[in-house]
């Protein structure tokens, strides 16, 4: 990114001291316990963390799915927290979140799929068309319109959802694991487009997952989930070479294993 | 004709005669009169108080701890009333809307009253069945509670939606069977004055043929309405 290159990053993302438990048949379970992150505008920002450390509730927060127990949230300057009911509504259309299973509109074909969050803002018919099909073309799926999401592959369900998360022109997209339901193959050419996205649109993309390659192929920096705490914040290239917490060690670990393992044996193509 | 004098096959054959169905023919139409109309109010009642007990749910979209409350034991004391209760419920009611506290229209008034409860749970069991990531997938986006309900809750669960219908409807038809107590017709009361009380099986015979083609054919429509949704939605 140009910024980059200046050395001045503005702050899209502020998070500080937030909080969250939750409560459980076995009692309250603390699942954020006091959060500080930034994440700058236009950069592909990685989450990554086991499972129940929180990362899914901590990219909740930011759009408000949940309400944290304290802390301060502001996403493009806006506090998220401070907002009422209408408000949030609005400031929701500008913060795209795609999922690990679609989670699509079975009763609604890829054109209204991608219509609806035009459709609830008022936007007239013909705007209306004339931007699904531009989102649609932008994913790859212009040729589908038609077509029912029972109908369609993993790696096309993901494709509407990311046209649907896009299609106001948002300003942050939220991807909570969204490839941790698909294939290695499938998984990269979304990994792909989300990287082309970022880089024509400049959108800034929080990345939640705990697949490490994910993170490697398209993160910039990243920060590592540990048990409800950040535990390390860094440029991925030095957190995968040199982790400083348990769970950063273990990721790297695991992740150089396998790039031995490959070197050994071949990786079988 | 009558099972205690006359074989059982004579009465079968009985069963088919002009004069029998000339006479059934207009309990048929008073039958899918109250039937239609019930079916209506319990269907515009019904889901909105199911759609009131599915968003007022602790882990609904708008939970309110009272109105779930209270509208599930409003719910569950009318389900208890067994339907000729309720009919008798009902006698001042009608009279209230009828000025009268017999006939058809006071039959819909009960079986309304009767039936409005069970769909509505049908429908928040339809309803529950929707997965939450499409809420939240809604939510995201920015929708007011409105708009996910009639522009996502219901046109997900539509099928399903339409089953339930189907259930409840088939209730509506058994429950006109007691139509005659308010002397309002129907083929019910045709069975139960003439074939019950008068012994003349041939006309009950007659009245049963009937009532299962009817029941066949609400359910046969349920079902193929519910499938082509289905299908048009590649999900089977």
């Amino acid at each position: 990114m140009t910024l980059c290159a200046i050395g001045v990053m503005e702050e899209y993302i502020q998070i500080s001291g937030l909080y969250k438990t939750f409560q459980s048949h076995s009692g309250p379970v603390q699942v954020l316990k006091g959060i500080d992150l930034t994440v700058h505008k236009g950069e592909i920002f990685g989450i990554i963390g086991f499972s129940g450390a929180g990362k899914s509730t901590l990219a909740r927060c930011i759009n408000r799915l949940e309400t944290p127990d304290a802390g301060n949230i502001k996403v493009g300057g806006v506090d998220i927290l401070k907002l009422s009911k209408k408000e949030l509504l609005k400031e929701r259309r500008k913060i795209g979140m795609i999922f690990q299973t679609f989670n699509l509109f079975e009763a609604k074909n890829v054109y209204h799929n991608i219509s609806y969050p035009l459709e609830i803002s008022n936007v007239p018919r013909a705007e209306i068309r004339r931007r699904v099909l531009e989102t649609a073309e932008m994913v790859g799926l212009a040729d589908k319109l038609d077509a029912y999401p029972g109908a369609l592959s993993g790696g096309q369900k993901q494709r509407v959802g990311i046209a649907r998360a896009l299609v106001n022109r948002p300003q942050l997209l939220l991807s909570d694991e969204a490839t941790s339901a698909l294939d290695p193959q499938t998984t990269l050419q979304i990994l792909d487009l989300l990287k082309e996205i970022n880089r024509n649109t400049g959108i800034t993309i929080l990345m939640i997952t705990h697949e490490l390659d994910a993170i490697r192929y398209s993160c910039e920096r990243m920060a590592v989930l540990e048990d409800g705490r950040i535990i390390e914040v860094g440029a991925v290239r030095d957190i995968f070479s040199n982790p400083h917490s348990h769970t950063g060690a273990l990721f790297a670990r695991v992740y150089t294993e396998f790039q031995r393992t490959d070197m050994e044996y071949g990786s079988g193509i | 004709m009558s099972l205690l004098d006359t074989p059982l096959w004579e009465v079968i054959k009985g069963s088919f005669s002009p004069s029998i169905w000339e006479r059934l023919t207009p309990a048929i139409w008073e039958t899918l009169y109250m039937t239609a109309l019930s079916s209506l109010i319990m269907l515009v009642f019904g889901l909105l108080l199911g759609i009131l007990l599915t968003v007022t749910n602790p882990d609904g979209l708008l939970p309110v701890k009272f109105l779930y409350s209270a509208s599930g034991w409003f719910i569950n004391c009318l389900r208890s009333l067994p339907q000729m209760i309720m009919i008798i419920l009902m006698i001042p009611v009608s009279r209230l809307f009828f000025g009268k506290s017999y006939g058809t229209n006071a039959c819909i008034i009960a079986i309304a009253a009767s039936c409005i409860p069970m769909y509505a749970r049908i429908v928040e069991s339809s309803l529950l069945e929707i997965s939450k990531g499409k809420i939240e997938a809604a939510k995201s986006i920015g929708s007011t509670n409105l708009q996910i309900i009639f522009r996502i809750l219901l046109p997900e669960t539509l099928p399903s939606l339409i089953r339930g219908f189907t259930v409840a409807v088939i209730a509506v038809i058994s429950m006109t069977a007691l139509a005659g107590m308010f002397g309002a017709g129907g083929i019910g009361d045709i069975a139960v004055r003439f074939g019950y009380q008068r012994f003349q099986h041939d006309v009950l015979f007659a009245a049963v043929y009937v009532l299962i083609a009817l029941v066949q054919l609400v359910q046969w429509i349920g079902n193929f309405t519910s499938k082509q949704i289905l299908k048009k939605r590649k999900l089977i």
